[in-house]
């Protein structure tokens, strides 16, 4: 298939419905965070952009939103010209630049301070980071608390970025600066708004 | 879902162009990740005049899908104006079902009230707000307030809390009585009465809020810490009534006064219209009630 076809096809089958089902699923992982929302394949995008990824970014970006991909997304033409297709999102400079961010790789990504954080007056300037992980239970667990979570909520994301806990820490400490991840598997999404607390377990 | 062959064709799903909701849902997921802060949003022209609930209407148009099943409230009534209107607007240009019963909602939609049945995890609650901002009659400029919310520099609030003890003897802020958001923001909670306050204190449901006019979206996730603002001496209270509802014998709700005649008759009924048919239906009578008994529709199916 070439390039032309593999940037076009593979979007939403129905842009309205489907948009606003990614679109509730984010709403409700944002406003619980920890909590797994299950969403099903809406998006065949080119690899290594998955299906969840893609479908986020189709639902919020559009040529409002300066999007920052991650080195090995970057690398790829064909993701690039499938984003600029489905959502006419412009590629931001920097990372600074970028209202939203794509992560293929997270373990290997820059430091989240790198990111725009916003201002102490317009803190929603920040940037919203949507990282592809392969699940939700296999890596480190994460013991969340904060605004959403009655008592308590685990999630063990893979492949996280490097020090996460003690960056996160850092962007907790920025508050109401910072940045706010949606976690994206393969079937279902987790978010980590900047509210969210890590508490360090004991072992 | 295909859109059916019917007069909203016409329209988007949900009148709103697809463009404008990305927006608005940005901005709500902003406000849900930053509680109390009041994020800017471009609101739009909406086929009814600001004032009657153009933000909540947009922030619903955002949100709502063809699952939901909505609930509109003006002042706690179901059969006001206000709340007809957006119904009847919602079937129309999302034809989703809508109903009367609280507990059915999936989305409530509210002018100044919460409801008095408590809400579930599942409910998203849409609060109407006409002036978002807490500090505006303390400081007219917007350049200012946001300075103070940035350097989170309430005294003046609290001058002014005090200034009705000064006054009046007590805090004699009955509605839009503000409240502070996990410790860190300022908010005006719409003009609901202080009495449901206290309700929205980590509430299991998400709650948004929209202001058209003054172009602000914000937010208060499930399970958030909101308290209302007073003194140590002078402890928050929510308003209380002597005597309970003239229809249902409710107590501990919060009534509406009704003028009856020109001779000074009146009565207090539930200012939840729903919450009362349901306390009528199983038998509770205050000494105003009428001998028929109600048979109302609750739920209309989308079509």
């Amino acid at each position: 298939m070439d390039i032309v076809t593999q940037a076009i096809e593979g979007g939403f089958a129905d842009p309205v419905f489907d948009a606003q089902t990614v679109f509730r699923a984010v709403m409700d992982a944002m406003a619980r965070p920890g909590k797994l929302q299950p969403l099903p394949v809406f998006t065949r995008p080119p690899t290594p952009l998955s299906a969840t990824a893609g479908a986020i970014a189709l639902a919020l970006c559009d040529n409002d939103t300066p999007l920052w991909l991650d080195p090995a997304l970057q690398a790829s033409a064909t993701v690039k010209s499938w984003l600029g297709f489905h959502t006419g999102a412009p590629l931001a400079n920097t990372p600074a630049d970028a209202h939203f961010a794509l992560i293929a790789t997270p373990a290997e990504m820059m430091a989240l301070d790198g990111f725009s954080q916003g201002t102490q007056d317009y803190p929603d300037r920040s940037t919203t980071l949507i990282l592809e992980v392969s699940d939700l239970v296999s890596g480190a667990p994460l013991l969340l608390e904060g605004p959403g979570i009655e008592k308590t909520a685990t999630i063990a994301p893979a492949q996280m970025p490097r020090h996460f806990v003690e960056q996160w820490k850092q962007n907790n400490q920025r508050f109401p600066r910072g940045v706010d991840i949606i976690l994206a598997t393969s079937e279902a999404i987790a978010c980590l708004p900047r509210t969210t607390r890590i508490k360090t377990m004991e072992a | 879902m295909t859109a059916q062959p019917t007069d909203i064709a016409t329209y988007n799903f949900a009148y709103l162009d697809e463009q404008t909701k990305r927006m608005i849902r940005r901005a709500i997921l902003k406000g849900i990740a930053i509680p109390g802060y009041q994020v800017p949003f471009a609101s739009r022209e909406m086929p009814m005049p600001y004032g009657w609930g153009t933000g909540g209407v947009q922030v619903t148009a955002s949100i709502i899908g063809p699952d939901d099943v909505l609930k509109v409230i003006d002042q706690g009534a179901d059969d006001t104006t206000n709340a007809v209107s957006i119904r009847a607007f919602f079937k129309k240009v999302a034809n989703v079902a809508v109903t009367t019963e609280t507990a059915k909602a999936t989305i409530i939609q509210t002018r100044h009230r919460i409801p008095e049945h408590p809400l579930s995890a599942g409910q998203v609650l849409v609060y109407q707000v006409p002036i978002p901002e807490p500090l505006r009659f303390l400081e007219p400029r917007e350049t200012e307030t946001r300075k103070m919310h940035a350097l989170e520099e309430y005294g003046l609030i609290h001058v002014k809390l005090y200034e009705d003890i000064a006054k009046h003897g007590r805090i004699a802020t009955t509605y839009a009585y503000p409240v502070k958001v996990e410790g860190r923001y300022v908010m005006d909670p719409s003009p609901t009465p202080k009495f449901d306050n206290p309700k929205m204190h980590r509430s299991p449901a998400l709650q948004l809020f929209g202001a058209g006019r003054e172009k602000r979206i914000y937010a208060l996730p499930p399970f958030t810490d909101v308290v209302s603002l007073d003194f140590e001496d002078h402890p928050f209270e929510v308003q209380t009534f002597d005597q309970p509802c003239a229809l249902c014998a409710a107590e501990n709700v919060y009534l509406d006064e009704v003028i009856l005649d020109d001779h000074g008759g009146h009565m207090f009924v539930c200012s939840d219209t729903d919450h009362c048919e349901k306390r009528r239906e199983q038998g509770h009578r205050g000494h105003l009630a009428p001998e028929i008994p109600l048979a109302l529709e609750k739920t209309e199916p989308a079509q």
